[in-house]
């Protein structure tokens, strides 16, 4: 059977429909009256097609649209029935509250600090131990490579009461270097960058050992520049987990001049669970970052996360 | 791999100590922050360590069993290893079916602006998981929530949705389901885009319809992917704990308990550490056996 058939024209794409189309009105034995139901049928399952897109985008926003709302909301107006959607007045005051009073600038702060330096040391450490596995011979190689595997079926939490306590003789409990140290280096970043690094051609990094760089030499103008797209979707990722992170930072960070925004965040909604308003205005700056880092640079993320799991 | 071939002094044993060197710190952070702390919480979890001990380590006492002896006669736990399958197994299929929906949608040959609608439906996932925890409590409000207003327009009569036992679980159930299925969508999207256009053609051209065609030629198509998304997120919901942490604080009656709330609690709050940490190595077992369980099931389907 030929490939212009009318049935097929009709539930075909649209580049195909296009392509196949001429024939399809010309010599099948569909006529006129065929194609335009066809095509009628196609605009209906496109509009219902897109009211389920848009209703899926709907639910996806609301939470986050409703928080912002009535972070601007006077004192109340969001706990009221039936919902405020849209703020009867708009006031900064919360925000205000949240930088003066309740010292959320020190928050922002530490959050920041500790998710860029968690980014930048291990984006060094990741990607020189990624391209080692990937590109460099050496006994033992695949060895290590299996036992590190291992690391990913582990859950961290199991990790985490040993890991107290060895902080604990450290002596870096409450200390921003408590909750740095254990996200320095991570087997999903080095599997990532291993991945990547594959393939570099390996003439290239031979020709440059022929011309006398050293490893580290070639590392860092051979490799590096090379690599630069996945680096960038680990940097990405790991900034927005360190950003996100809850668990550990809450248990090795006791003293609230340390505390990061989320850990910040869930204390105060322990206190301040009638202040409704407050509470989305402190929502709102602990997302901000993560979302204005998403959109930006989405590009790189989704491909990271579409690369890092298809080949697993 | 052969030194004369080089025309350099390098040899390969001269690669392989830089390559050591590049490894070095990695290693040995993953060594010491990681692999140690999971070791020792093995050994842990047959001590008595307790408050005391962390003052004072030399009177930890080797106790044999008994931390999870104890652990197996307590309701409490019994009662969060319920909890946690029960979030893992209805929330977990349930994330997996709306991404694997959304996916379908926005791969969609009728469909446009298809990067605009998949950015949408990412946003909930990069967001912080606290800081959403706190806002859904607010939805979930049983007098001034948007969920019950708006059910309140299907007829339906409020719910109380954090303070019921019945209800705490199918909420953060609801909220997980919507902050991680974009995290899956994206990756069925990229599963589904690898399915060749001449099986479907072929199909339609044998007669079957867009339900058939999804079954005989999508899911089985999709099942490495789907093994993937399956390992992956239940690996993550068996690890539930700052939803209820925020949410609930594991109640109302334990209902929303997980393992590792349990085990925080027993280790952080009452500083009860041998036996936390026999909480965390069940914890960890649980795991790999369903992860085994799907791969097992992957195999015999495939």
């Amino acid at each position: 059977m030929s490939r212009t058939n009318p049935r097929f024209v009709a539930r075909g794409s649209g580049k195909t429909t296009e392509d196949y189309l001429p024939g399809a009105v010309g010599g099948a034995a569909g006529g006129f009256g065929r194609a335009d139901s066809a095509r009628t049928r196609r605009r209906v399952s496109q509009i219902v097609l897109y009211v389920l897109l848009i209703i899926g985008a709907l639910i996806a926003l609301m939470p986050m649209l409703w928080m912002l709302s009535a972070s601007f909301m006077p004192t109340g107006e969001a706990s009221t029935y039936p919902p405020h959607f849209i703020p009867s007045r708009i006031t900064f005051s919360h925000y205000a509250d949240l930088f003066t009073r309740l010292n959320l600038g020190r928050y922002l702060f530490n959050s920041a600090l500790i998710a860029v330096v968690v980014t930048g040391v291990s984006l060094v450490i990741n990607s020189l131990a990624g391209y080692a596995f990937a590109k460099l011979r050496f006994r033992g190689r695949d060895r290590a490579f299996r036992i590190l595997s291992l690391g990913l079926v582990l859950p961290v939490q199991v990790a985490m009461l040993p890991l107290f306590l060895l902080m604990k003789n450290l002596h870096l409990i409450n200390t921003y270097w408590g909750v740095i140290i254990p996200g320095m280096a991570s087997i999903f970043g080095i599997f990532l960058i291993r991945q990547y690094a594959l393939s570099i051609p390996d003439d290239m990094l031979d020709a440059a050992r022929i011309d006398g760089a050293s490893e580290l030499r070639i590392y860092w103008s051979v490799v590096v520049p090379g690599i630069l797209p996945i680096l960038a979707t680990l940097a990405i990722w790991t900034f927005l987990a360190t950003w996100n992170d809850f668990m550990w930072p809450l248990i090795v960070l006791s003293d609230e001049a340390h505390y990061t925004l989320p850990v910040a965040l869930a204390n105060l909604s322990g206190e301040h669970v009638q202040d409704t308003e407050l509470m989305m205005a402190g929502s709102v700056l602990t997302v901000i970052p993560v979302l204005a880092v998403f959109l930006f640079l989405q590009r790189y993320y989704i491909q990271g996360v579409m690369a890092g799991s298809v080949k697993g | 791999m052969s030194t004369t071939v080089r025309p350099t002094s390098r040899t390969p044993s001269d690669v392989g100590r830089a390559a050591w060197f590049f490894l070095a710190p990695a290693l040995l952070l993953i060594f010491v922050f990681f692999f140690l702390p999971v070791l020792a919480s093995l050994v842990l979890s047959v001590t008595d360590f307790d408050i005391y001990a962390i003052a004072n380590p030399p009177t930890t006492r080797f106790v044999g069993m008994a931390n999870y002896t104890k652990l197996f006669h307590s309701p409490e736990f019994w009662q969060a290893l319920k909890n946690t399958f029960y979030f893992a197994i209805v929330g977990g299929p349930l994330t997996i079916a709306v991404s694997l929906a959304t996916a379908l949608l926005l791969n969609a040959k009728l469909v446009r602006f298809k990067s605009f609608f998949r950015t949408i439906y990412f946003t909930p996932f990069v967001t912080t998981l606290v800081a959403v925890s706190i806002v859904w409590r607010y939805l979930y409000h049983t007098r001034y929530g948007v969920l019950n207003y708006a059910l309140a327009h299907l007829g339906i009569a409020p719910i109380d949705w954090l303070g019921n036992p019945h209800w705490a679980m199918p909420a953060i159930i609801l909220m997980s389901v919507w902050k991680n299925f974009g995290y899956n969508m994206l990756i069925f999207i990229a599963g589904l885009q690898a399915i060749p256009q001449d099986l479907y053609d072929a199909a339609e051209i044998d007669g079957a319809g867009p339900v058939r065609r999804f079954f005989a030629v999508t899911l089985p198509l999709l099942g490495p992917t789907l093994l993937f998304v399956s390992v992956i997120t239940m690996i993550g919901y068996f690890q539930l704990f700052s939803e209820p942490y925020v949410m609930t604080q594991g109640g109302p009656l334990r209902a929303t308990t997980s393992v590792v709330l349990m085990m925080y609690e027993e280790g952080f709050r009452w500083w009860r550490m041998g036996y936390a940490a026999s909480i965390a190595f069940v914890l960890f077992v649980v795991i790999l056996i369903a992860t085994l369980i799907q791969f097992r099931i992957q195999k015999e389907h495939v």
